[in-house]
């Protein structure tokens, strides 16, 4: 350990580290709660996309085969509820918890020991989530939305255990965040501005705040719903002088800054990974820093271009209609910035590349699918149709989830040491991403012509394009076992990977040798 | 004090700012139900009629001019052994004119229950303009088993409801009241 030269450290995680479990379930350290939460990440991503296989085997024929309605119900409500809090948010925390201190060249997080209960208390939370479909009554079925009056209605203790979880995952993410912004705003290397600091960087530090203006908000509505359902309350119960309008109003104040949550962090993965393979520095950084905050600041006008068929006034449809559109503009020019990155670079395409393109591309799918709904008179035919459920997958999936795989394949040389498998990489990008086309494009027409989202049985005329989906959903599926080979394979060995495997790049991150030791920047370094 | 402690006291300093957001954004999520019921009533948008009788004692001027036509619905809520509906399913009103209609309930089930009725307004904007003089939704209504009761609505149209709109529907839905909500009342 480099120790030799500080004076003292009167914090234990320097005593030398303990081995074993309790390396662990004990640990202090930002690259093992990083890895801990990677790996949370990809169990929970399996876990939830098992529930999304039996939701298309469900749906490969119209008619009812193999779920019960209501079973088809909480397999929908607990697919996206896990991939939300359980897959792509911890993902995202995992890679700050592992990169954020090397970017900005300091040696932990400003908490460390509230670093370990952040990842800690997410356990019980997963385990109430899943255990929630093993008790009588079972899980919660009302759609990840939780909207009353079902969400107040349903006896089970499951909906209880949910609420239960999103309070601990939400605690979780309140504290986390506060770490990481205390991270960054003061514990950067001398030198290193705010307006030098990766972009990665920047995206989490606006993320962190959403976080913790958004999940407090949902915080209240989930305390609410939980007083309505066992104290008596009347806030959504209209019997009682409530209204079911308002949880909506709550939640979406909530939900929809926490869509961001879920996109920001990936525009930093794919803003660092695309100048690395265009050898150029990422176009426009200071408008990319303005746009991201335009974005954050935006998301919290917009909440009820989700709520445009509970019969609100002309006035205010038209608000949230200009206002959503706006959000396009910072969109748009984040996109612009990546493709001027790329225009005239001496371009490669390794596969954090190619994850880094296709998520450009598809993503733009995504926010144009977006600006459809986002119209009024066309909202109101398509809401709760498959075509949001294709806008949100191409958002969700090929903009967040696919940036975490091409930022996995990107770091993990740093990570491991070694050099993953490219051209099994390349297999699994092409996999997946032609995969994904084939499962959800065809949503998009299923949506048009008016399927219905959350319903186990479908008009005949949706057979063949559902077939296609759920094919298209096995192959997907089965392709991330790919993913999960690659990774493992690459921990066993392989190519060593050297400082700076990409070679053109800089940060601080690849300054250090590779796999990171233990304790990086104990001295902070000095940047120029 | 040293380098290190002097980071680790701004950190914590900082955190206490931060937790200072985390409880204003808990607050703010609490807050948003009254604020929702505030602004919601100030400015008639979420359908919600009113439950109070409108002093009329001033005089209302009658439109001649114009001609609404209002439609009644009713609906029992589960829990709720009732059957309940409009005596009329629609009427034609001038705005400003006091008119009477109501609504028949029978209680289908073999004990006293005690219900209570919650109007709301379609379109939304029109939950301002809908005056409310006599109304059986202004308090809770009990009926013996078997008990046939007509429930009248004495009402008008405020004058000033926009020109743009010609059709308006008052619709109740009748909720059971609770045992230990009814000793409240
Ligand atoms: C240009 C950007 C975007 C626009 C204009 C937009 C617009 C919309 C609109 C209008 C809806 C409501 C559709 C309905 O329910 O009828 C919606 C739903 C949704 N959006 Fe977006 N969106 C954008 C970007 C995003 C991003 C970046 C994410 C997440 C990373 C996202 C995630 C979602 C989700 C999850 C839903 C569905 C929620 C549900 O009902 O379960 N959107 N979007
Ligand atoms: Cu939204």
């Amino acid at each position: 350990m480099s120790t030799t030269t500080a004076t003292h450290h009167d914090d234990h995680e320097d005593h030398g580290h303990p081995t074993g479990v309790m390396r662990w379930v004990a640990s202090t350290n930002h690259k093992d709660i990083g890895t801990m939460y990677l790996w949370f990440s990809l169990f929970m991503f399996f876990f939830a996309g098992a529930l999304a296989l039996g939701i298309r085997a469900e749906l490969f024929q119209p008619g009812l085969q193999f779920i019960e309605p209501e079973n088809f119900n909480k397999l929908t409500t607990l697919h996206g509820l896990i991939m939300i809090f359980g897959a792509i948010m911890p993902a995202f925390v995992g890679f700050a918890n592992w990169m954020i201190p090397l970017m900005i060249g300091t040696s932990d997080l400003a908490f460390p020991r509230l670093n370990n209960m952040s990842f800690w208390l997410m356990i019980p939370a997963a385990i109430l989530l899943m255990a929630s479909i093993f008790v009588p009554g079972g899980a919660v079925a009302g759609g990840w939305t939780m909207y009353p009056p079902l969400s107040v209605q349903n006896p089970s203790m499951g909906v209880d255990m949910t609420i239960l979880a999103l309070h601990i995952l939400g605690i979780s993410s309140i504290v986390g965040s506060i770490n990481i912004i205390t991270t960054i705003l003061n514990m950067r290397a001398p030198g290193m501005s705010l307006m030098k600091m990766p972009l990665f960087v920047w995206t989490w530090l606006i993320t962190a705040f959403l976080l913790i203006a958004s999940m407090p908000v949902l915080a209240g509505a989930l305390t609410m719903l939980l007083t309505d359902r066992h104290f008596g309350t009347t806030f959504f119960d209209a019997a009682g002088g409530g209204d079911p309008v308002l949880f909506q109003h709550v939640f979406w104040f909530f939900g929809h800054p926490e869509v961001y949550i879920m996109i920001l962090p990936a525009f930093g993965l794919i803003s660092t990974i695309i100048p690395t393979f265009a050898r150029k520095p990422l176009f426009g950084y200071a408008s990319m820093v303005y746009a991201t905050s335009a974005i954050a600041l935006l998301s919290f006008v917009v909440w009820a271009h989700h709520m445009f068929t509970t019969g609100m006034p002309v006035a205010g449809q038209l608000f949230f209609m200009y206002s959503t559109m706006l959000i396009s503009v910072p969109t748009g020019v984040k996109v612009f910035n990546w493709i001027a990155t790329m225009w005239k670079g001496s371009l490669t395409f390794e596969t954090p590349m190619l994850f880094s393109v296709a998520v450009v591309l598809l993503f733009t799918i995504g926010g144009f699918s977006g600006l459809v709904l986002a119209i009024v008179p066309v909202d109101i035919q398509l809401q709760d149709t498959y075509y949001v459920v294709a806008h949100f997958h191409y958002v969700l999936f090929s903009g967040a989830a696919m940036a975490i795989m091409g930022a996995v394949y990107y770091w993990i040389p740093k990570w491991t040491g070694f050099m993953y498998d490219e051209s099994l990489g390349k297999t699994h990008f092409w996999l997946t991403t032609i995969a994904f086309n084939i499962t959800f494009f065809p949503m998009h027409f299923t949506g048009l012509a008016g399927m219905p989202r959350r319903i186990p049985d479908y008009a005949l005329q949706f057979a063949e394009f559902n077939m296609i989906s759920s094919i298209g959903a096995f192959a997907l599926g089965v392709s991330q076992l790919l993913f999960l080979y690659i990774v493992v394979k690459t921990i066993r060995g392989g190519k060593l990977a050297g400082d700076n495997p990409w070679e053109t790049v800089e940060g601080l991150e690849w300054t250090v040798p590779s796999p990171a030791p233990f304790h990086t920047f104990e001295t902070p370094p000095t940047v120029k | 004090m040293s380098a290190n402690s002097i980071i680790k006291a701004n950190n914590k300093s900082l955190a206490i700012k931060l937790v200072v957001v985390v409880a204003a954004g808990l607050a703010f999520g609490f807050a948003l139900a009254p604020l929702y019921d505030v602004v919601c009533k100030a400015i008639g948008i979420n359908g919600k009629a009113d439950i109070t009788a409108t002093d009329i004692s001033k005089g209302i001027t009658v439109d001649k001019s114009r001609v609404v036509t209002i439609l009644f619905t009713g609906q029992t809520m589960p829990g709720l052994d009732w059957s309940f509906d409009s005596n009329q399913s629609s009427m034609q009103v001038h705005p400003g004119e006091i008119t009477l209609t109501s609504y028949t309930a029978r209680n289908d089930g073999d004990k006293p229950i005690v219900g209570t009725a919650v109007p709301s307004v379609v379109p939304e904007v029109a939950a301002l303009h809908f005056k409310k003089i006599e109304c059986f939704c202004f308090s809770n209504q009990t009926l013996q088993p078997g008990e046939v009761k007509d429930m009248p609505i004495r009402y008008y149209i405020s004058p000033d409801l926009p020109k743009s709109i010609n059709t308006v529907t008052l619709s109740y839905a009748f909720y059971k009241v609770d045992d230990k909500d009814a000793e409240n009342n």
